[in-house]
Protein backbone atom coordinates (compact mmCIF):
# COMPACT_ATOMS: atom_id res chain seq x y z
CA UNK A 1 0.00 0.00 0.00
CA UNK A 2 1.23 3.79 -0.43
CA UNK A 3 0.36 7.01 0.48
CA UNK A 4 0.77 9.80 -0.83
CA UNK A 5 1.02 13.06 2.06
CA UNK A 6 1.31 15.72 -0.30
CA UNK A 7 -2.18 16.65 0.36
CA UNK A 8 -3.83 16.88 -2.45
CA UNK A 9 -6.57 14.82 -1.03
CA UNK A 10 -7.30 14.07 2.57
CA UNK A 11 -5.16 11.09 4.03
CA UNK A 12 -8.41 8.99 5.12
CA UNK A 13 -9.96 8.87 1.61
CA UNK A 14 -6.66 7.94 0.28
CA UNK A 15 -6.13 5.01 2.63
CA UNK A 16 -10.16 3.71 1.97
CA UNK A 17 -9.38 4.10 -1.60
CA UNK A 18 -6.17 1.62 -1.28
CA UNK A 19 -8.01 -0.28 0.97
CA UNK A 20 -10.40 -0.87 -2.47
CA UNK A 21 -7.98 -1.06 -4.51
CA UNK A 22 -5.91 -4.11 -2.63
CA UNK A 23 -9.84 -5.44 -2.09
CA UNK A 24 -9.83 -5.41 -5.85
CA UNK A 25 -6.35 -6.77 -6.95
CA UNK A 26 -7.71 -9.66 -4.39
CA UNK A 27 -4.61 -8.79 -2.14
CA UNK A 28 -7.53 -8.90 0.41
CA UNK A 29 -10.05 -11.34 -0.54
CA UNK A 30 -13.59 -11.53 0.67
CA UNK A 31 -14.36 -12.92 4.25
CA UNK A 32 -10.65 -12.47 4.97
CA UNK A 33 -9.39 -9.97 7.48
CA UNK A 34 -7.63 -6.67 6.77
CA UNK A 35 -4.80 -4.96 9.12
CA UNK A 36 -6.10 -2.86 12.27
CA UNK A 37 -6.39 0.57 12.11
CA UNK A 38 -3.82 0.33 14.77
CA UNK A 39 -1.40 -1.54 12.40
CA UNK A 40 -1.87 0.68 9.62
CA UNK A 41 -1.79 4.02 11.77
CA UNK A 42 1.46 2.68 12.68
CA UNK A 43 2.85 1.31 9.50
CA UNK A 44 2.35 5.13 7.37
CA UNK A 45 2.61 7.10 10.95
CA UNK A 46 -0.94 7.79 10.64
CA UNK A 47 -3.02 9.56 13.67
CA UNK A 48 -5.24 6.39 14.15
CA UNK A 49 -8.23 8.44 14.19
CA UNK A 50 -7.48 9.06 10.37
CA UNK A 51 -7.23 5.59 9.46
CA UNK A 52 -10.74 5.03 11.47
CA UNK A 53 -12.24 7.26 9.50
CA UNK A 54 -11.20 5.91 6.36
CA UNK A 55 -12.30 2.89 7.31
CA UNK A 56 -16.04 3.56 8.26
CA UNK A 57 -16.01 4.96 4.95
CA UNK A 58 -15.70 1.71 3.45
CA UNK A 59 -17.83 -0.07 6.02
CA UNK A 60 -20.86 2.74 5.29
CA UNK A 61 -20.56 1.72 2.15
CA UNK A 62 -20.94 -2.02 2.96
CA UNK A 63 -17.54 -3.07 1.67
CA UNK A 64 -15.99 -3.70 4.82
CA UNK A 65 -17.48 -5.27 8.14
CA UNK A 66 -16.19 -5.40 12.13
CA UNK A 67 -16.04 -8.29 14.60
CA UNK A 68 -16.48 -7.33 17.68
CA UNK A 69 -13.44 -7.93 19.50
CA UNK A 70 -11.48 -9.44 16.50
CA UNK A 71 -10.78 -7.17 13.72
CA UNK A 72 -12.36 -5.98 10.26
CA UNK A 73 -13.42 -8.20 7.22
CA UNK A 74 -13.78 -8.01 3.75
CA UNK A 75 -17.67 -8.23 3.05
CA UNK A 76 -18.65 -10.70 0.23
CA UNK A 77 -20.14 -9.16 -2.72
CA UNK A 78 -17.23 -6.41 -2.09
CA UNK A 79 -15.41 -6.41 -5.36
CA UNK A 80 -18.48 -6.25 -7.49
CA UNK A 81 -19.56 -2.97 -5.58
CA UNK A 82 -16.34 -1.50 -6.01
CA UNK A 83 -16.20 -2.59 -9.83
CA UNK A 84 -19.49 -0.95 -10.11
CA UNK A 85 -18.42 2.18 -8.05
CA UNK A 86 -15.19 2.97 -10.35
CA UNK A 87 -17.72 2.58 -13.60
CA UNK A 88 -19.50 5.12 -12.52
CA UNK A 89 -16.44 7.29 -12.00
CA UNK A 90 -14.66 6.59 -15.39
CA UNK A 91 -16.36 8.70 -17.01
CA UNK A 92 -15.67 11.59 -15.05
CA UNK A 93 -12.28 10.32 -13.74
CA UNK A 94 -10.73 9.73 -17.73
CA UNK A 95 -12.50 10.45 -20.04
CA UNK A 96 -13.69 14.27 -19.37
CA UNK A 97 -9.79 14.80 -18.47
CA UNK A 98 -8.91 12.64 -22.05
CA UNK A 99 -11.20 15.34 -24.19
CA UNK A 100 -10.24 18.09 -22.41
CA UNK A 101 -6.28 17.16 -23.25
CA UNK A 102 -7.36 16.17 -26.49
CA UNK A 103 -8.84 19.86 -27.42
CA UNK A 104 -5.69 21.39 -26.02
CA UNK A 105 -3.52 19.68 -28.05
CA UNK A 106 -5.97 20.00 -31.49
CA UNK A 107 -6.85 16.07 -31.56
CA UNK A 108 -9.94 15.33 -33.45
CA UNK A 109 -12.62 13.13 -32.10
CA UNK A 110 -12.06 10.83 -35.06
CA UNK A 111 -8.06 10.69 -33.82
CA UNK A 112 -9.27 9.95 -30.28
CA UNK A 113 -11.30 6.80 -31.64
CA UNK A 114 -8.51 5.89 -33.50
CA UNK A 115 -6.25 6.07 -30.81
CA UNK A 116 -8.44 3.84 -28.38
CA UNK A 117 -9.16 1.06 -31.34
CA UNK A 118 -5.33 0.77 -31.66
CA UNK A 119 -4.74 1.18 -27.89
CA UNK A 120 -7.36 -1.72 -27.44
CA UNK A 121 -5.83 -3.79 -30.28
CA UNK A 122 -2.56 -3.97 -28.93
CA UNK A 123 -3.75 -4.95 -25.76
CA UNK A 124 -5.73 -7.57 -28.19
CA UNK A 125 -2.66 -9.01 -29.37
CA UNK A 126 -0.81 -8.83 -26.39
CA UNK A 127 -3.51 -11.56 -25.04
CA UNK B 1 -9.53 11.38 29.71
CA UNK B 2 -8.95 14.35 30.92
CA UNK B 3 -9.66 18.12 29.49
CA UNK B 4 -7.40 21.57 29.84
CA UNK B 5 -8.57 24.66 30.35
CA UNK B 6 -6.65 27.14 29.51
CA UNK B 7 -8.36 31.04 29.99
CA UNK B 8 -7.16 34.07 28.52
CA UNK B 9 -3.30 33.70 30.12
CA UNK B 10 -0.29 35.94 30.22
CA UNK B 11 3.02 35.68 31.05
CA UNK B 12 5.61 38.37 31.43
CA UNK B 13 9.15 38.10 31.98
CA UNK B 14 10.67 41.74 33.26
CA UNK B 15 9.71 43.88 30.33
CA UNK B 16 8.49 41.50 27.68
CA UNK B 17 5.05 39.79 27.63
CA UNK B 18 6.10 35.59 27.05
CA UNK B 19 2.33 34.93 26.65
CA UNK B 20 -0.46 37.35 25.64
CA UNK B 21 -3.61 36.08 26.65
CA UNK B 22 -4.23 32.73 25.63
CA UNK B 23 -7.32 30.70 25.68
CA UNK B 24 -7.89 27.45 24.21
CA UNK B 25 -8.94 24.19 25.46
CA UNK B 26 -7.33 20.91 24.77
CA UNK B 27 -9.64 18.47 24.54
CA UNK B 28 -9.39 14.24 25.79
CA UNK B 29 -7.59 12.10 23.98
CA UNK B 30 -6.65 14.30 20.62
CA UNK B 31 -3.07 14.87 19.64
CA UNK B 32 -1.95 18.19 19.08
CA UNK B 33 0.98 20.33 17.65
CA UNK B 34 2.10 23.27 19.58
CA UNK B 35 4.21 25.13 17.17
CA UNK B 36 5.99 28.30 16.77
CA UNK B 37 9.17 29.51 16.40
CA UNK B 38 12.18 29.84 18.62
CA UNK B 39 10.93 32.05 21.32
CA UNK B 40 7.10 32.25 20.70
CA UNK B 41 6.09 30.75 24.25
CA UNK B 42 5.64 27.27 23.81
CA UNK B 43 7.52 25.83 26.57
CA UNK B 44 6.46 28.37 29.04
CA UNK B 45 2.63 27.68 28.18
CA UNK B 46 4.02 23.86 29.30
CA UNK B 47 5.68 24.99 31.70
CA UNK B 48 3.03 27.24 33.61
CA UNK B 49 0.41 24.11 32.62
CA UNK B 50 2.84 22.03 34.96
CA UNK B 51 2.62 24.55 37.66
CA UNK B 52 7.18 25.38 37.07
CA UNK B 53 5.70 28.62 36.38
CA UNK B 54 2.86 31.13 37.47
CA UNK B 55 0.86 32.82 34.88
CA UNK B 56 0.54 36.88 35.78
CA UNK B 57 -2.63 36.38 34.69
CA UNK B 58 -5.04 33.78 33.58
CA UNK B 59 -5.75 30.23 34.90
CA UNK B 60 -5.79 26.77 33.67
CA UNK B 61 -7.79 24.22 34.42
CA UNK B 62 -7.41 20.47 34.51
CA UNK B 63 -10.59 18.66 34.91
CA UNK B 64 -12.29 21.44 36.54
CA UNK B 65 -9.26 22.28 39.15
CA UNK B 66 -6.18 24.63 38.95
CA UNK B 67 -3.05 23.16 38.30
CA UNK B 68 -1.62 25.38 40.37
CA UNK B 69 0.07 23.97 43.66
CA UNK B 70 -2.21 20.70 43.04
CA UNK B 71 -1.11 17.31 43.16
CA UNK B 72 -4.28 15.71 42.45
CA UNK B 73 -3.89 18.08 39.46
CA UNK B 74 -0.09 17.22 38.41
CA UNK B 75 -0.48 13.94 38.57
CA UNK B 76 -2.55 13.32 35.60
CA UNK B 77 0.07 15.60 33.44
CA UNK B 78 3.41 14.17 32.58
CA UNK B 79 5.47 16.79 31.27
CA UNK B 80 8.75 15.33 28.65
CA UNK B 81 11.06 18.60 29.08
CA UNK B 82 14.50 19.25 27.74
CA UNK B 83 15.60 20.47 31.00
CA UNK B 84 17.22 18.01 33.38
CA UNK B 85 15.87 17.88 36.58
CA UNK B 86 17.38 14.61 37.99
CA UNK B 87 19.70 14.65 40.94
CA UNK B 88 23.42 14.71 40.15
CA UNK B 89 24.02 10.91 40.68
CA UNK B 90 21.00 9.67 39.39
CA UNK B 91 20.90 6.63 37.37
CA UNK B 92 18.84 5.37 34.42
CA UNK B 93 16.76 3.05 36.96
CA UNK B 94 16.95 5.19 39.34
CA UNK B 95 15.17 7.65 37.43
CA UNK B 96 12.26 5.38 36.42
CA UNK B 97 11.75 4.37 39.70
CA UNK B 98 11.82 7.52 40.95
CA UNK B 99 8.97 8.58 38.13
CA UNK B 100 6.95 5.36 39.49
CA UNK B 101 6.41 7.20 43.08
CA UNK B 102 4.55 10.42 41.44
CA UNK B 103 2.67 8.33 38.80
CA UNK B 104 0.45 5.79 40.12
CA UNK B 105 -0.26 4.14 36.65
CA UNK B 106 3.00 4.18 35.79
CA UNK B 107 4.09 1.26 33.65
CA UNK B 108 7.60 -0.13 34.77
CA UNK B 109 7.75 -3.07 32.20
CA UNK B 110 6.81 -1.06 29.70
CA UNK B 111 9.87 1.67 30.58
CA UNK B 112 12.12 -1.50 30.67
CA UNK B 113 10.94 -2.69 27.65
CA UNK B 114 10.89 0.80 25.59
CA UNK B 115 14.28 1.31 26.98
CA UNK B 116 15.36 -2.20 25.49
CA UNK B 117 14.05 -1.32 22.32
CA UNK B 118 15.91 2.55 21.64
CA UNK B 119 19.32 0.93 23.54
CA UNK B 120 19.53 2.79 26.28
CA UNK B 121 21.20 2.00 29.33
CA UNK B 122 19.26 2.01 32.52
CA UNK B 123 22.64 1.74 34.45
CA UNK B 124 24.01 4.62 33.00
CA UNK B 125 23.81 8.11 35.09
CA UNK B 126 21.96 10.49 33.83
CA UNK B 127 24.16 12.66 33.69
CA UNK B 128 26.17 11.12 31.50
CA UNK B 129 23.56 10.84 28.79
CA UNK B 130 24.17 11.99 25.27
CA UNK B 131 21.52 14.64 24.40
CA UNK B 132 19.88 12.20 22.41
CA UNK B 133 19.75 9.67 24.80
CA UNK B 134 18.23 12.07 27.41
CA UNK B 135 15.66 13.01 25.18
CA UNK B 136 15.11 9.08 24.70
CA UNK B 137 15.14 8.69 28.68
CA UNK B 138 12.51 11.43 29.18
CA UNK B 139 10.69 10.37 26.57
CA UNK B 140 10.23 7.32 27.81
CA UNK B 141 9.03 7.82 31.17
CA UNK B 142 6.27 10.14 29.39
CA UNK B 143 5.47 7.18 27.20
CA UNK B 144 5.18 4.94 30.48
CA UNK B 145 3.47 7.66 32.90
CA UNK B 146 0.34 6.13 32.38
CA UNK B 147 -0.79 9.84 32.84
CA UNK B 148 -4.02 11.22 30.50
CA UNK B 149 -2.19 13.99 29.50
CA UNK B 150 1.49 14.24 28.03
CA UNK B 151 3.02 17.01 27.41
CA UNK B 152 6.56 16.66 24.76
CA UNK B 153 8.74 19.64 24.33
CA UNK B 154 10.97 18.86 21.76
CA UNK B 155 10.80 14.96 22.55
CA UNK B 156 13.39 14.36 19.52
CA UNK B 157 16.09 16.88 20.06
CA UNK B 158 19.25 15.32 19.31
CA UNK B 159 17.64 11.85 17.93
CA UNK B 160 18.74 10.05 14.93
CA UNK B 161 16.57 9.64 12.12
CA UNK B 162 16.32 5.75 13.51
CA UNK B 163 15.30 6.31 16.49
CA UNK B 164 12.33 9.39 15.47
CA UNK B 165 10.94 6.86 13.80
CA UNK B 166 11.10 4.22 16.24
CA UNK B 167 9.23 7.23 18.46
CA UNK B 168 6.40 7.92 16.31
CA UNK B 169 5.98 4.39 16.20
CA UNK B 170 5.61 3.89 19.69
CA UNK B 171 3.93 6.89 19.91
CA UNK B 172 1.10 5.95 17.76
CA UNK B 173 0.85 2.31 19.30
CA UNK B 174 0.84 3.62 22.80
CA UNK B 175 -1.98 6.15 22.51
CA UNK B 176 -3.88 3.78 20.11
CA UNK B 177 -3.89 1.17 22.82
CA UNK B 178 -4.94 3.74 25.36
CA UNK B 179 -6.08 6.47 24.13
CA UNK B 180 -4.88 10.34 25.92
CA UNK B 181 -4.31 14.00 25.28
CA UNK B 182 -1.19 14.43 23.69
CA UNK B 183 0.55 17.71 23.28
CA UNK B 184 4.37 17.88 21.35
CA UNK B 185 6.13 21.04 20.21
CA UNK B 186 8.72 20.27 17.64
CA UNK B 187 10.32 21.84 14.68
CA UNK B 188 10.44 19.29 12.64
CA UNK B 189 6.84 19.45 11.49
CA UNK B 190 6.49 17.28 8.28
CA UNK B 191 8.15 14.05 9.95
CA UNK B 192 4.87 14.45 12.05
CA UNK B 193 2.25 16.63 10.75
CA UNK B 194 -0.04 13.61 9.74
CA UNK B 195 -0.08 11.92 13.23
CA UNK B 196 -1.62 14.84 14.56
CA UNK B 197 -5.11 15.87 14.77
CA UNK B 198 -5.11 19.87 15.66
CA UNK B 199 -2.52 22.09 15.46
CA UNK B 200 -1.93 25.51 17.40
CA UNK B 201 0.32 28.23 16.67
CA UNK B 202 1.89 30.75 18.72
CA UNK B 203 3.73 33.52 17.11
CA UNK B 204 5.81 35.92 19.48
CA UNK B 205 3.10 34.60 22.95
CA UNK B 206 -0.03 34.90 20.79
CA UNK B 207 -2.09 32.43 19.60
CA UNK B 208 -2.55 32.16 15.71
CA UNK B 209 -4.63 29.51 15.09
CA UNK B 210 -5.95 26.44 17.16
CA UNK B 211 -7.74 23.96 14.69
CA UNK B 212 -7.89 20.64 13.11
CA UNK B 213 -5.39 19.66 10.93
CA UNK B 214 -7.17 18.80 8.06
CA UNK B 215 -9.09 22.17 7.89
CA UNK B 216 -5.82 23.88 7.91
CA UNK B 217 -4.55 21.69 5.28
CA UNK B 218 -7.37 22.64 3.14
CA UNK B 219 -7.16 26.55 3.84
CA UNK B 220 -3.51 26.71 2.28
CA UNK B 221 -2.94 26.41 -1.09
CA UNK B 222 -0.28 28.56 -3.39
CA UNK B 223 -1.41 29.93 -6.81
CA UNK B 224 0.88 30.48 -9.71
CA UNK B 225 0.69 31.77 -13.52
CA UNK B 226 1.62 35.01 -14.84
CA UNK B 227 1.28 37.46 -12.10
CA UNK B 228 -0.94 39.80 -13.55
CA UNK B 229 -3.09 36.73 -13.53
CA UNK B 230 -2.12 35.97 -10.18
CA UNK B 231 -2.80 39.33 -8.71
CA UNK B 232 -6.14 39.66 -10.37
CA UNK B 233 -7.43 36.18 -8.62
CA UNK B 234 -5.82 37.35 -5.38
CA UNK B 235 -7.08 40.36 -4.74
CA UNK B 236 -9.08 40.62 -1.95
CA UNK B 237 -7.64 37.19 -0.36
CA UNK B 238 -5.53 36.42 2.95
CA UNK B 239 -2.01 36.55 1.35
CA UNK B 240 0.45 35.06 3.35
CA UNK B 241 3.61 34.49 1.00
CA UNK B 242 4.83 36.12 -2.37
CA UNK B 243 7.51 34.93 -5.04
CA UNK B 244 8.17 36.42 -8.05
CA UNK B 245 10.44 35.00 -10.89
CA UNK B 246 10.19 36.91 -14.24
CA UNK B 247 6.59 37.28 -14.98
CA UNK B 248 5.93 33.89 -13.17
CA UNK B 249 4.23 34.80 -9.82
CA UNK B 250 3.89 32.22 -7.06
CA UNK B 251 1.42 33.49 -3.92
CA UNK B 252 0.28 31.18 -0.89
CA UNK B 253 -3.23 32.27 0.10
CA UNK B 254 -4.97 31.09 3.95
CA UNK B 255 -8.80 31.33 3.60
CA UNK B 256 -10.96 28.82 3.00
CA UNK B 257 -11.15 28.41 -0.68
CA UNK B 258 -14.68 29.37 -2.65
CA UNK B 259 -14.59 26.51 -4.82
CA UNK B 260 -16.59 28.32 -7.31
CA UNK B 261 -13.14 29.56 -8.44
CA UNK B 262 -12.91 26.94 -10.95
CA UNK B 263 -13.72 28.91 -13.64
CA UNK B 264 -11.99 32.00 -13.08
CA UNK B 265 -8.83 29.92 -12.54
CA UNK B 266 -9.16 28.67 -15.83
CA UNK B 267 -9.37 31.96 -17.70
CA UNK B 268 -6.61 32.93 -16.17
CA UNK B 269 -4.94 30.22 -16.53
CA UNK B 270 -3.61 29.52 -13.43
CA UNK B 271 -2.35 26.86 -11.28
CA UNK B 272 -3.65 25.70 -8.15
CA UNK B 273 -1.13 24.14 -5.50
CA UNK B 274 -1.61 21.87 -2.09
CA UNK B 275 1.09 23.77 0.31
CA UNK B 276 2.80 20.99 2.69
CA UNK B 277 2.06 21.64 6.35
CA UNK B 278 5.57 22.80 7.37
CA UNK B 279 5.81 25.09 4.91
CA UNK B 280 2.39 26.81 5.85
CA UNK B 281 3.46 27.04 9.25
CA UNK B 282 6.75 29.08 8.24
CA UNK B 283 4.96 31.64 6.23
CA UNK B 284 2.46 31.79 9.04
CA UNK B 285 4.93 32.61 11.71
CA UNK B 286 7.14 34.53 9.58
CA UNK B 287 7.71 38.18 11.44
Amino acid sequence: MHLNMSGDKPIFLQFAEELEENILKGIFEEETQIPSTTEVAVKFKINPATANRGVNLLVDEDIIYKKRGIGMFVKIGAREKITAKRKNAFYENYILSLVEEAKNLNITQGEIIAMIERCCQNEHNRD
Amino acid sequence: MSIIEIKNVSKNFNNTNALKNISLTLEPNKIYGLLGRNGAGKTTLLNIITNKLFANSGEILIDGETVVENDNAQVKIFHVAQKNIYTVNMKVKEGIKWTQEFYPNFNKNYAYELAAKFKLHTDKKIKDLSTGYYSIFTLILGLASGASVILFDEPILGLDANNRELFYRELITNYSEQPKTIVISTHLIDEIADVLEEIIIIKKGELVLAQPVDKVMLMGYTVSGDCTNVEKYTLGKNIIREETMGRLKTTTIFENRDRNDKEQIKELDLEITPVKLQDLIISLTNS
